[in-house]
């Protein structure tokens, strides 16, 4: 039997129905590669013995009945939740069973995986490399192909980033599309539940799955439908607007050239390329900088050590950082000038994107300034690390789909394409990272791990 | 024009006291450099024009949902303690009221 675990998840769903092989024998061939590499890669934290199902590792911001949830935080060690978080009941529901939890950023803030209360995850393509975050054990499962796929996180691009380091599929679906209950909440306004996948046709699987209403998530409102007439339609008529404040400095020349070159490739495939502004982004970063870590202040004062984990003295670094970053910019005499003010710039930043899209149906970019770094390369200097998540911010603040593709290589290290969307137009956004995936085959090659 | 914010060791004491953060002696000083050169950044979108802007709290749109006032079951009692580190009869067990003013 050839190696299973290269399958996709379409891929899996039709060899078990073709009884190609047994869901204990696909169970048994992830355990067995979960077993050989993560002590290598610090992918999952823990690991669940049932044999059923399509497997999918989960986040380990995502709570799991019976199994345990630590956010990648010491506080939470020990964690067992008596209750299942929406998107994995769902899961569960179409046929999965979760193979394990995997590693992140604690409480979901960090972009590179190494705020982990359980050590750093490192990145497949070069073990001494960050995978990205604060998805970080989810892309690298994927990546290595320890998952058929994986669920993660998106707040400030915590899919995209890793997904695009990483060399494998992310989804951040539109706010409100996909239910938060039983997502440990970092900022309640921008939170959002995402597929980390290996092809773009099992991210659209994945998000039929878990999207829809739910009376437990007051936001989520809407379902996605998988669709596979649309989804294989084609760029052609399809307008990709390119926003110049993506394009300028700060932007790696190399990855530059591979994102010019992906773009080439949607103008070769029929799409019309228009040039697009998107004049306040310049100010997401600080923007969100603000509003992120003042809404984690507030939901993160429940972690008082009474009801369930241990004391505050236990939260991480940049946990602490953030928690003051937001108290202080709530506070007295600063409230007015720093958190109103940025969601006055967030309606600007919001307000950017329906322009655009009255020129164009999706916008293309980069997903990352550059390729994966090495491991504590940025560490010291959280700024520095903020600044890579200038390109995925934007869509959190405006509650917009974003989707990473692969698009190419650096210096060996995967390059991921952003293709952005309108509120609830996942189809349009799908269809366009579809059509690029077919043409190109960048998702096949696959990282190199004895 | 807005307040530009220049941090004390004393603001970050006052921050961390309001946010409930023991922080070590240690980490007071790294915390006063690191947070002042990210408020520093921050001053940028003071300089931008909001004048009759309306601040976006939630993009949604969604407003109000609400349900029927009828009690419904959802855990157990056995289930709210289940991981809390100190439980007696049925309680939660907290620090004395004496002890924290």
């Amino acid at each position: 039997m050839s190696d299973v675990t290269l399958l996709t998840l379409a891929e899996t769903i039709e060899g078990l129905k073709e009884k190609k092989f047994s869901d204990k024998e696909l169970n048994r061939a992830y355990r067995d590669k979960v077993k050989k590499l993560n002590s290598r890669l610090n992918a999952f934290l823990r690991t669940d013995e049932r044999e059923v199902g399509v497997p999918v590792a989960i986040k380990d911001v995502i709570i799991t009945e019976g199994i345990e949830t630590t956010a990648g935080s010491k506080i939470l060690e020990g964690f067992i939740s008596p209750y299942q978080s929406t998107v994995v009941e769902r899961l569960i529901q179409s046929g999965c069973n979760v193979l394990g939890k995997t590693n992140c950023d604690e409480f979901a803030m960090g972009s590179s995986g190494e705020n982990s209360a359980y050590g750093a995850t490192k990145n497949p393509w070069d073990l001494n490399k960050v995978p990205g975050g604060s998805s970080s054990g989810s892309a690298a499962a994927v990546s290595a192909d320890l998952s058929v796929f994986a669920l993660g996180s998106d707040t400030g691009g915590s899919i995209r980033q890793p997904a695009s380091l990483c060399g494998v599929v992310g989804l951040k679906p539109t706010y409100g599309l996909v239910s938060r209950w039983g997502l440990i909440a970092f900022a309640s306004s921008l939170d959002c539940v995402g597929p980390i996948t290996k092809s773009v046709e099992d991210a659209s699987l994945v998000l039929d799955w878990i999207s829809g209403p739910d009376r437990k998530d007051s936001n989520c409102s809407r379902k996605y439908v998988h669709n596979s007439d649309q989804l294989t339609k084609g760029a052609k008529g399809l307008r990709v607007g390119v926003p110049r404040e993506f394009f300028s400095e700060g932007l790696d020349r190399e990855v530059r050239k591979v994102i010019e070159n992906a773009i080439s490739k949607l103008e070769e495939l029929g799409a019309r390329i228009v040039e697009i502004g998107l004049p306040h982004s310049k100010y997401a970063l600080a923007a969100y900088y603000i509003i992120a870590p003042s809404e984690a202040s507030s939901n993160l004062a429940r972690y008082d050590g009474i009801r369930f984990g241990k004391g505050r003295e236990f939260f991480g670094g940049e946990v602490k950082r953030r928690i003051m970053l937001g108290t202080f910019s709530l506070s007295h005499g600063y409230y007015e000038d720093y958190f109103a003010k940025a969601a006055k710039v967030r309606t600007l930043i919001k307000n950017d994107f329906d322009m655009a899209f009255r020129e164009c149906d999706v916008i293309a970019g980069p997903v990352s300034p550059t390729v994966a770094w090495e491991l504590g390369a940025k560490i010291d200097d959280p700024l520095s690390m903020y600044l890579s998540d200038t390109y995925t911010i934007p869509a959190n603040l405006a509650g917009i789909p974003g989707l990473s593709v692969p698009c190419g290589f650096s210096n060996g290290l995967p390059v991921g394409l952003q293709i952005l969307g309108k509120r609830f137009e996942e189809e349009t956004v799908l269809r366009m990272g579809w059509a690029f995936e077919e043409a190109t085959e960048w998702r096949k090659r696959k990282p190199e791990l004895v | 024009m807005g307040k530009i914010a220049k941090l004390s060791r004393d603001d970050v004491e006052k921050v961390a006291s309001m946010a409930q953060l023991p922080l070590r002696d240690k980490e007071k000083g790294g915390l006063v450099q690191q947070l002042s050169k990210i408020i520093d950044y921050f001053k940028e979108i003071q300089e931008v024009d909001t004048s009759g802007v309306e601040p976006t709290f939630n993009v949604s749109g969604v407003e109000q949902v609400v349900r029927e006032d009828k009690a419904e079951s959802v855990l157990s009692q056995s289930d709210v303690l289940g991981n809390a580190s100190r439980k007696k009869n049925g309680f939660f067990v907290v620090d004395s009221l004496k002890k924290i003013f």
